[in-house]
This record gives structure tokens, sequence and C-alpha cells, in this order.
């Protein structure tokens, strides 16, 4: 019992990922840590998308279920679980069976890799980024089989589009991302691809890489934050499901369970995409200006703003409890708003003590960027209206992948600009 | 570094998924079932390459192979018809042969397995092992190294061959472009 607590303990010393560490029990902890916080984050982009979507049509949307609607996702999860679970007649279902279990393994295998702090990883790998690229394009094998095990038109169709758009615009992603592993090529540790090491490069070298070689980093930054949204099928790219043409696409045929499997790997997978986003351009975890706000009051202001985000939803918490109705038959909801609010608050109490404070800040960084990134996800829905396929393939093949080669080949270029100018030199001068 | 866990096991694991994939593949009717074996076989090959600490060869495997070739693979296949695939006769009148080529190989395989040279074995138990965070380094180097690269010109030629192939079946398929 003894060595157990002291093997516990003994990870809490170390400056490493419970991986790197080779700890298992702190493994363990950080899968379920991972995988209840996406669960809750997709819960909550649930209710956050039909709130924000509906405000931006100028609609209230769900208010029924819970306070301002709270609890309608939960309730929505719990009608999805006691729907009949129904397979086609003539599916082939083996395939049917088994194509959304590819899809959410493939979405929730990329969090192996996710740093949201320097040592708040599962674990890091050597070849990081191309371990989320490669397994997060495996979920597009669980769209095409999905479609063409329903053995029906809409889904088959959809699952065609799905895979024709996600295999195009992977090419030009993986332009993008290249041109941030020459980046980090530049810090004297010399290039790598793990998650955390490029995050380190990035602090190491003083600036976020949207910012680096002015405006390449920037324009890589896009074309990663154009084929993202493609890569996980949204709207404006939301053709595999385009309502209109396909009813629900490669989904049409799946009810209840499996349907929510699809729902919830399409947001974890938006999460994983946003994340590499964050930590490939925008500095991972770091917070805004480490090199220019420095000293211990600076880092105190910082690292604050968790506790200071929960208290300000605590405050909208009690602010919309105080302007609940009066009426009787509210008085649940009412308590139960007080309630939420109460524990927000408690929350962000908590996160002012010094200890967790220090540990929380870069997980808290980390998430708020992603936090962006969704919000970004919800606004592209409510405002572009739906490429059409030849539009989506044009953008796909004729602009951004000519563009990233071009971005490709002047990174480098710039990049090496010094050893290039002493190789000229060294032509003309031998 | 962390020692290795469990390393036969795994192996084990990884090798019977692939010979079961592999088996899967040439012997199921429906051709989409045996293009997700196929996928199952290449992505435990992926794991062997893992435990060989070769993360970098995993990571390329997963992406070009399991996620890029095999979706072009279900694409086509799901373009033709399944049905009649299906009820037509299999047949194989080259088994004495591929029986012949199967043993030539894997006794061959076994004779380089327990040859020695000069009285060294070419797999001797325990060989070392290079550390995980080389591997992609390791490859550039090989590729790309001034003093050391030599394999930059066979690397350069063969996505040449691959260019050439993808420009003459634009042409094949498409006269008019």
């Amino acid at each position: 019992m003894h060595g157990f607590i002291q093997y516990i303990q003994s990870y809490l010393d170390s400056d490493k990922t419970p991986g790197g560490a080779g700890n298992i029990f702190w493994a363990t902890v950080y899968i379920l840590l991972v995988f209840a916080g996406l669960s809750v984050a997709v819960i909550a982009m649930n209710w956050l998308e039909r709130k924000i979507l509906a405000h931006m049509q100028v609609r209230l949307g769900p208010m029924r279920v819970g306070p301002h609607g709270l609890l309608q996702p939960i309730a929505d999860a719990i009608k999805l679980l006691l729907k009949e679970d129904i397979i086609p007649a003539e599916a082939d279902a083996l395939v049917f069976w088994v194509a959304p279990f590819i899809v959410v393994l493939a979405a929730f295998t990329v969090f192996v890799v996710v740093p949201f702090g320097p040592t708040h990883a599962i674990t890091d790998m050597n070849i990081g980024i191309l371990f989320m690229l490669g397994v997060s394009s495996l979920s597009v094998l669980g769209i095409v089989t999905a479609g063409w095990a329903s053995n029906s038109h809409y889904p088959l169709i959809g699952a065609l589009r799905s895979s024709a758009q996600m295999v195009s615009y992977e090419v030009a992603m993986g332009l993008a991302v290249v041109s941030v592993i020459l980046m980090t090529s530049l810090s004297s540790e010399g290039g790598t691809l793990s998650m955390i090491g490029i995050v380190q490069a990035q602090q190491a070298q003083g600036e976020w890489f949207i910012f680096k070689f002015f405006p390449l980093g920037l324009v890589g930054f896009f074309i990663f934050a154009i084929a993202m949204v493609a890569e996980t099928n949204r709207a404006p790219f939301d053709l595999p499901e385009a309502e209109s043409e396909l009813t629900a696409g490669f989904h049409t045929e799946y009810s209840g369970f499996r349907w929510s499997l699809f729902f919830l790997a399409e947001y974890s997978a938006m999460i994983a995409v946003s994340s590499i986003a964050v930590t490939l351009w925008l500095g991972g975890w770091l917070r805004p200006f480490p090199n220019a706000l420095t000293g211990p009051t600076w880092d105190l202001v910082f690292s604050l703003f968790p506790g200071i985000t929960f208290l300000f939803l605590a405050a909208i918490c009690f602010y919309n409890t105080a302007r609940m109705p009066k009426h009787p038959l509210f008085r649940v909801q009412t308590m139960g708003l007080a309630g939420f609010g109460v524990v927000l608050a408690l929350i962000g109490l908590i996160l002012f003590i010094h200890g967790v404070r220090v540990r929380v800040q870069d997980i808290y960084w980390f998430t708020a960027k992603v936090g962006a990134f969704m919000y970004l996800y919800i606004w592209y829905r409510g405002t572009f209206p739906r490429y059409r396929f030849d539009q989506l393939m044009k953008v796909g093949w004729k602009v951004l992948l000519p563009t990233g080669l071009v971005l490709l080949i002047l990174t480098a270029l710039v990049g090496m600009r010094t050893e290039l100018w002493a190789e000229l030199q060294g032509v003309w001068r031998p | 570094m962390n020692p290795p866990v469990a390393t036969p096991f795994f192996f084990y694991l990884l090798a019977a998924t692939m010979i079961l994939g592999g088996i899967l593949v040439i012997t199921r009717k429906n051709a989409v079932h045996s293009a997700m074996a196929l996928i199952t076989t290449l992505l435990a090959q992926a794991g062997l390459y893992l435990m060989l600490y070769a993360p970098f060869v995993a990571g390329v495997q997963i992406i070009l192979y399991a996620g890029g070739i095999m979706v072009l693979f279900l694409f086509v296949i799901m373009l033709i018809s399944i049905e009649r695939a299906d009820k037509e006769r299999q047949f194989n009148k080259q088994w004495l042969v591929g029986i012949v080529a199967a043993g030539g190989l894997g006794g061959l395989f076994i004779a380089v397995y327990t040859t020695t040279t000069k009285g060294k074995i070419l797999f001797p138990e325990g060989l070392t092992t290079y550390g995980e965070t080389q591997n992609t380094q390791a490859i550039a180097a090989l590729l790309f190294d001034r003093s050391a690269g030599q394999y930059m010109f066979a690397f350069e030629i063969a996505s040449l061959l691959l260019l050439v192939a993808i420009i003459g079946a634009v042409v094949m398929a498409k006269k008019r472009i």
C-alpha cells in the first residue's frame, strides 16, 4: 500500500507527461479526465450551438427544459438512448454496426497527444502531429463504410462526397502543417513533430507561428483554418449531409445510439482539429504575451484569469436567476439555476488557490483558444451559405493547394536565407 | 527511456491480427469486407513498425495506406456493383504455383534467419534498439544529409515514377482535357 502511494506521488514531482514518465496510474487518470472533459465539452457545445445560432437568427433557442434550456442536451441524450436502434433490412449488418465505432475511435484516439500543458498531455510522441493527422484521417473510413453499408442512395452519395472532400482537403492541410514544422526547425534544439515540442519551439523563438515570417505564418494558418472546417464536414463545407439534397447524408439510415455516436465523433473531431490549429499556430498552452508582459506581477494577473472566468459565468447565472419569472411554476428552475451559479462560483474560488492556479492555467489558456475556434465554427454555420460540390473542389485543388505549395517553398527559402546567401557567395567567390 | 512493456504479447497480437486480416482479404467474397480486412492488416503493420522503434514509418503508414490509399480503394469498390460480383463463382487455377511460391518465400525467410556468416547470426537476440526520439531525424539524415544521405536519388526517382503514372492514368482515362 505504501509503495503504491509512493508510486502515485512519484509522478507529481516529475516534469514529464504520464506517458513519458511511464506511470500507468496517472496515465489512466489523464485518459479518464480527457474523456470526461470531452464528453462535457460536447454536451456544452450542443447547447451553445443551438443557443448562439438561435440568437444570431433572433430566436430564443431551447427554453423549456431547465432554465434557458440548460438541460436540453441531457433530455436529447436520454431521447436518443431510448430510441429504437434500426438496422435497415437490406443493409450490410456487420459493416453498418462497425462504422460508427470507427469514427468515434478515430475522433477520440487523437487526444492521446493533445498538449493541454507542458506536462498535461496523456503522452508526448515523437511523431505527435503526424499521429494526429493520421488517426483523424481514419475517420473518413468510418463515414465511407457507413454510407455504403446503409444500402441506400442518399447515404452512398453523401459518403462519396465526404471521402472526396476529406481526401482533397487533407493535402492542403498537410502542406500548411509542413510549413509549421519547417519553422520549428529554426529553434536551437532542431525541428520536431512532437506536439509539446512545437509549442516549446514557439516559446523558444519568442513568437506564435501565426506571426512568424509575416505574412507566411498567417497564410498557413488560414489554409489550415479553411481545410479543417472541410475536414470536419461542417458548414459551409457540409455537403456530405446537405439536408436539402441528401436528407442527412451518410447517417440518414442511422438512429438512436449509433446516430449519437456520429454526433459525438463530429464534435470531438472539431475539438481535435481546433487543438491542432491552436498548438501549431496559436502557441498552445502559452498565455498571451509571455515575452512582452513578464515578471511576477503579470504572471499573477494572468494566473487569475481561470478563476475570474468562472466567477463571471456564475455572475451571469445569478443575474438570470434574478430575472427568472416569479411564478411558482418556475420555483424549481430558479433554484436550479441559482445552484448552478453557486457551483460555478465555488469552482472559480477553488481556482484562485495558489497550488491549483499554477497547475491549471496552462489548461485554461489552451481550452480558451480552442473555445474561440468552437465559436468560429458556430459563427460560420450561422453566416455562410453552403458550397456547391464543384466550387468545393475548385477551392480545395485550385486555390488552397497551390497557395500551400508556394507557402511551403517560401517558408523554406525565408527560413534558410542566411545559409542560402552564404552558399551563393561561395558559388561566386570560390 | 522507459523499458518496453509486454513486447512479445504485442508482437504476437499484431502478427496474428495481420495474418488473420490477410486471410480474410483473400477469402471474403464481398469486396468491401476484403478492403476492411486489408485496413486492419495495414494498421497492425503500423503497430509492428512502432515496435521496431520506427514511429515515423508507422505514422506515414497510417496516413498514406490506411487513411489515403484505402479510402480510394473503397471509393472505387463502392461504385461497382457488389451484388453481381457476389454471385459470380470464385475460381483459382493457380493454387499449385501459389503454394510453391509461398513455400519458397517462407523457406527463404527461414534460411536467412538461421544463416550464420563468420559465426554470427544475422538476427542476434536483443539487437541494439534506437531511441524512439531519433527515428524521424535519422530518416531525414539518410535522405537529405550531405555526407550520409545515400537514398536521395532513389527517393526522387521513385516519386518521379509515381508522377509519370498519375499523368499516364489521366491521359489514358481522359482523351480530351
